[in-house]
């Protein structure tokens, strides 16, 4: 019953979605609203309780075997429990000024200086990688050097290159991008039909 | 070593340096690059600029600080747009660390439009602040039920039915567009659940790197137009009227893609070298 039981939920559940997009009857509407869109929060509040004990526990363990990196375990217990406490209702909730100060402080220029530092990565990254090796090489130099110089003022020329690197976004890549997506579609279908059916099982774990 | 032999094989921290400097020297020089409109920014703008005072759009701002120098001046620009032809706004913020930043960027807009033209925009008249709530594709399918299913309050706590904009809004039905503002996969469950099953018109703005990828929707039809990085965000200035650090950054990511081409150039010039020295000697 510990695999039959999560199986047959999901089957009930994946059958339901599936037929309450056709049904426009307030019934249909009334469950949709109360079982797929109402309940699914509150059970994702306790998956995030989860994950935050889990955190908690590996840091915590880290800290203890003294494990490499353990210093910074301590810098992730002690910003998670500041940005807890100062979200707290009796604080202020998530606009109190401690909050604020924390978010536009801390978290805003750390994750600006992150992403940031992908432009110099990129650079490094052209300047190795796009040789004209082969032809597909070249292709890949060419398309990408296109694309760049759509930007710059080339006087008589800045039409040409604004057309041409249009062309390349609306065709070639267009074809491509719309190739990936069908396929990525074709494949989220069958898994979710391999999941409602039962076939594809490994979410439930060994047993 | 030869030259060859050190145009193909240049320390990376000199590439890193030339950029840097490149960037900074930009910075401070003055000089400006015009900025053509795309038809795809220009499909937003003309959709905005003919709804009636009164209507209104949802802007969801899905993006967080690591992506805001290309995304904030879109957002900026639209609602600039927004206040000043008094369309009502409904704002979401469905990234995890996206809300704090979007109230500071409601708060900045709300103040330049003061100083423009002494007009105050008021929360609840005149916009309305949703905020976050987690998984994004159930509230994105939630608000096109009624809003007040994900959302019963506002960002600040204030009841949905005791806002003055919200008594005509009820879901997805009572705005002209959804504009999705997006450095995140917020975007792909928008155009799946937003646009897929309530046919809300949607255009988005998505950060440089993700905007090819949705030219094929662009082509269906499932959006009506896209602000693609920092370029689209110049467009959008541009149109608007209020030239900032969108079309002040163009300036600076055209020199920057110059050094980057300069690089590939010669990297290109070593290898050939390099390979027909290969082939002389064979």
């Amino acid at each position: 019953m510990k695999r039959q039981l999560p199986l047959i939920i999901i089957f009930v559940c994946g059958i339901f979605m599936v037929f309450q997009y056709f049904v426009p009857h307030e019934n249909s509407e009334f469950l949709y609203e109360f079982a797929a869109l109402d309940w699914p929060p509150i059970i994702g509040v306790f998956a995030l309780t989860l994950g935050i004990i889990s955190l908690i526990r590996v840091s915590i363990a880290k800290i203890r075997k003294r494990e490499p990196n353990w210093p910074f375990s301590i810098v992730t217990l002690v910003g998670l429990t500041a940005m807890i406490v100062a979200g707290l209702p009796w604080f202020g909730g998530q606009t109190s000024p401690a909050v604020i100060w924390q978010f536009n402080f801390i978290m805003q220029p750390i994750t600006q200086t992150i992403f940031s530092l992908l432009a110099f990565f990129i650079a490094s990254a052209a300047y190795r990688a796009f040789r004209a090796r082969s032809v597909l090489a070249s292709i890949l130099l060419i398309s990408a050097v296109i694309v760049m110089i759509r930007f710059f003022p080339l006087g008589p020329f800045t039409g040409a290159a604004t057309w041409t690197a249009d062309w390349v976004l609306n065709v070639p890549n267009l074809a491509a991008k719309r190739a990936i997506i069908i396929g990525v579609g074709l494949g989220i279908i069958s898994t979710a039909l391999k999941v409602v059916l039962g076939v594809e099982r490994s979410f439930l774990g060994r047993d | 070593m030869k030259l060859a032999e050190k145009m193909f094989a240049i320390d990376r921290r000199w590439v890193y340096l030339a950029l840097g400097l490149a960037v900074l020297i930009s910075l401070k020089i003055p000089f400006s690059i015009p900025i053509p409109i795309s038809k795809e920014a220009r499909n937003i703008y003309n959709f905005v600029d003919t709804l009636k005072a009164g209507d209104a759009i949802h802007l969801a701002i899905d993006y967080d600080p690591s992506t805001l120098a290309e995304l904030h001046p879109m957002t900026l620009s639209i609602l600039k747009q927004c206040f000043e032809k008094k369309i009502k706004v409904v704002i979401t913020s469905l990234k995890e660390t996206g809300p704090a930043m979007t109230a500071a960027v409601i708060d900045t807009a709300v103040a330049r439009h003061f100083a423009r033209t002494g007009e105050r925009i008021k929360n609840g008249v005149d916009y309305v602040f949703l905020g976050y709530k987690p998984y994004p594709i159930l509230i994105i399918l939630g608000m096109g039920q009624n809003y007040r299913i994900p959302f019963p309050a506002d960002y600040f706590n204030t009841p949905l039915d005791s806002l003055p904009m919200m008594a005509k809004i009820r879901n997805y039905d009572n705005v002209k567009a959804v504009l999705n503002i997006s450095g995140t996969a917020a975007t792909d469950y928008w155009i799946a659940y937003g646009n897929g099953r309530y046919k809300v018109p949607l255009a988005i703005g998505v950060t440089g790197v993700m905007a090819t990828d949705y030219y094929p929707y662009l082509q269906s039809g499932q959006i009506f137009g896209i602000l693609g990085g920092l370029k689209g965000a110049a467009e959008y200035e541009t149109l608007v009227g209020t030239p900032g650090k969108a079309v002040q950054g163009m300036k600076v990511q055209m020199v920057a893609h110059l050094i980057i081409i300069v690089f590939i150039i010669i990297g290109n010039i070593g290898y050939f070298a390099q390979r027909k020295k290969r082939e002389l000697s064979a």
